[in-house]
């Protein structure tokens, strides 16, 4: 990662670029910042961001509202054709939606499933980037292979691939436990049960997640001051002691920002389950991204649909709060 | 284990005591990184695997591990299964317009927000990165119903335009970070010598640029190509996407699995050998100044 060490090395100019003030006049943005727009010059920023906003506006912005609107209204098939008005409901597709059993369930299982595959990503990335500083070089250049071959591979691949592997009568995944002794997987369904099969999809998750944390990861071990690993050694840290009060702290941005970018990404898990099951998801695979889908195009509640979809964004709201605040850390240094 | 062993040599003799270790315990730690190349690299290969055996080995209760004798029967299944071309075509076209209009809009965002102080920026900041933070499958339905208000639905341009919405805060939030990288110095020192802020703009800090621009594009690109859910939801059938196309084999065609492996080797592999182009520069990217945050 000898990319991420000059690119790093090279913030802290920055910084101290902008607070002197070199004769000239290139300076126009001082002023701006005190005099408001003044000008042609002052009005700059603005125009360049004019057709980036406009078009998130369009495709986000709107979206967005319409998101919120939706969901206290009943919005059906008559009303997607136009032939009805949408009428407002107040909070009846959330009271539907809040007293229904099923949803529930549908809530605690997206929280294992995200939860346990954003767990398994992080260790499991974490641990390789470690071992990545232990490893021979050709060793380390094997493994990075098969991390950004994993990384790479679009979701649709994966899905297949995974799909085939895990086959009931052909799949390589039972032909090798059945090799093991006692064991006899000949056959057997691993999307039978709602528990096994997310499982596995987990398992898929977790392979295409770990190579972005442990790549970032190793990038960011080259900026552990060895000096500080080397004196905490001498003072008689073992190498968990080492990595807990001196990796890790320094790590620990990092990780913040891939657990919750993990969490989101997790959460949003759609075409995984989708696929896996043949575009038809059983109750027992329903994650909240795939019932909102369901609710929407299949039964054609749109409204019920983006009042799930609005609960779950609003779940992710508490994680982003912290994302953002460690992202405006990052942002502050520049 | 390792560790344990360094600790206690340093008060006698540190480097006869600590190199008689060093080989075998890299030994431990290489047989456990290939373990974890196996298994990284095993979804891969068995792709491959599958793709280039003759069909009637592909689908074996018995597994071959090697595609020997090697044939390309399964890849002309897959072409003949359903048209490929069309697909790709199509995903070329999308992927392509977006990146283009992304690079050339975000470009100018990430400028006004790396390279301008004005009131108001931090809270561009933040809502660039907050709009980066929703995720795509929770707006799936509003975003459906403003394509059709649009006459957008089954038209390539509707999803252009639904793209845009991850692959724009994505190219500024990533371009931004190529920028501040570079000094500011640098377009003063060329202001100073007479030319405009655009002069400035194009000739010292563009070249610099451009390959934090060309690898946040092809990033972009295979974040495009990649997309499933709103090309399977804004296409019909007839104009379905390559990701789409690649997705119908396990929905319409239940078990072909050879051709379906073919399939994805074909969707798979030009998307890593891109990737690996950019790969670095992107972690590069991405992470620049996150550590010393």
């Amino acid at each position: 990662m000898s990319a991420a060490e000059t690119t790093t090395s090279k913030v802290p100019p920055t910084r101290h670029s902008s607070p002197p003030d070199p004769a000239g006049r290139p300076q126009p943005p001082r002023k701006r910042r005190f005099g408001g727009g003044r000008g042609g010059s002052g009005a700059t920023p603005w125009l360049l961001l004019a057709p980036c906003f406009l078009i998130l506006a369009l495709v986000l912005g709107y979206p967005l509202v319409r998101l919120v609107t939706l969901s206290f209204q009943d919005y059906k098939k008559p009303q997607l054709w136009g032939f009805q008005p949408a009428t407002w409901v107040g909070f009846d597709n959330y009271t539907a939606i809040l007293g229904d059993s099923e949803f529930w369930s549908v809530v605690w299982r997206t929280c294992w499933f995200a939860g346990g595959a954003v767990l398994l990503t992080m260790v499991l990335g974490m641990l390789v980037a470690l071992l990545l500083q232990r490893v021979s070089g050709w060793v380390k250049t094997l493994v990075n292979i098969a991390l950004v071959a994993s990384w790479a591979m679009p979701v649709v691949v994966a899905v297949t691939v995974f799909k085939w592997m895990f086959d009931s009568d052909y799949g390589v995944v039972n032909w090798t436990l059945s090799k093991l002794p006692g064991v006899d997987y000949d056959g057997h369904n691993w999307f039978a049960s709602g528990v096994q099969g997310l499982s596995v999809i987990m398992l898929l998750v977790v392979w295409g997640a770990v190579p972005f944390v442990t790549i970032t990861l190793s990038a960011g071990l080259t900026q552990v001051p060895k000096e500080l690993e080397e004196a905490a050694r001498l003072d008689g840290a073992g190498p968990f002691g080492v990595f807990r009060y001196v990796t890790f702290p320094i790590l620990k941005p990092l990780v913040v920002m891939m657990t919750t970018l993990s969490v989101i990404w997790d959460v949003g898990v759609f075409p995984q389950v989708w696929l896996m099951r043949g575009g038809h998801p059983e109750p027992e695979f329903q994650l909240l991204t795939t019932y909102s889908y369901e609710k929407a195009f299949e039964v054609n509640d749109y409204a019920s649909g983006s009042a799930i979809a609005l609960i779950t964004v609003l779940l992710l709201f508490g994680v982003v709060a912290v994302y953002m605040r460690q992202m405006l850390k990052i942002g502050e240094v520049e | 284990m390792s560790g344990m062993s360094v600790l206690t040599p340093p008060t006698s003799a540190p480097p006869t005591a600590v190199r008689p270790n060093r080989p075998k315990s890299k030994a431990g730690w290489n047989v456990l990184g290939l373990l974890v190349f196996v298994v990284m690299v095993f979804p891969v290969y068995w792709m491959l695997n599958t793709a280039f055996k003759p069909a009637k080995y592909a689908i074996d209760p018995t597994p071959r591990f090697f595609p020997w004798p090697m044939s390309l029967e399964n890849f002309r299944r897959a072409l003949n299964i359903s048209d490929f071309w069309g697909p790709v075509e199509r995903s070329l076209i999308v992927s392509g317009s977006t990146v283009v209009i992304g690079a050339f809009v975000g470009l100018l965002a990430a400028l006004a927000i790396s390279r301008f102080a004005f009131r108001g920026r931090k809270l561009v900041i933040i809502s660039i990165l907050t709009v980066q933070m929703v995720p795509l499958v929770a707006m799936v339905i509003p975003v459906f119903l403003l394509l059709n208000q649009l006459h957008q639905i089954d038209k390539l341009s509707g999803l252009v335009l639904t793209y845009l919405t991850f692959i724009l805060p994505f190219t500024v939030w990533t371009l931004r970070g190529f920028i501040v990288n570079i000094p500011k110095e640098l377009e003063e020192a060329a202001m100073v010598d007479g030319c405009t802020r655009t002069g400035a703009f194009l000739r010292v800090v563009f070249p610099l640029l451009a390959p934090g621009l060309v690898a946040t594009s092809i990033f972009g690109f295979i974040q495009a190509w990649n997309e499933f859910l709103y090309a399977l939801l804004v296409m019909s059938q007839q104009h379905e996407t390559a990701t789409v196309w690649l997705g119908s084999f396990t929905t319409a065609h239940g078990t072909e699995y050879a051709p379906m492996m073919a399939g994805s080797t074909m969707m798979g592999i030009p998307v890593v050998i891109l990737f690996l182009f950019v790969q670095r520069k992107m972690a590069a990217g991405l992470t620049a100044g996150a550590v010393k945050g």
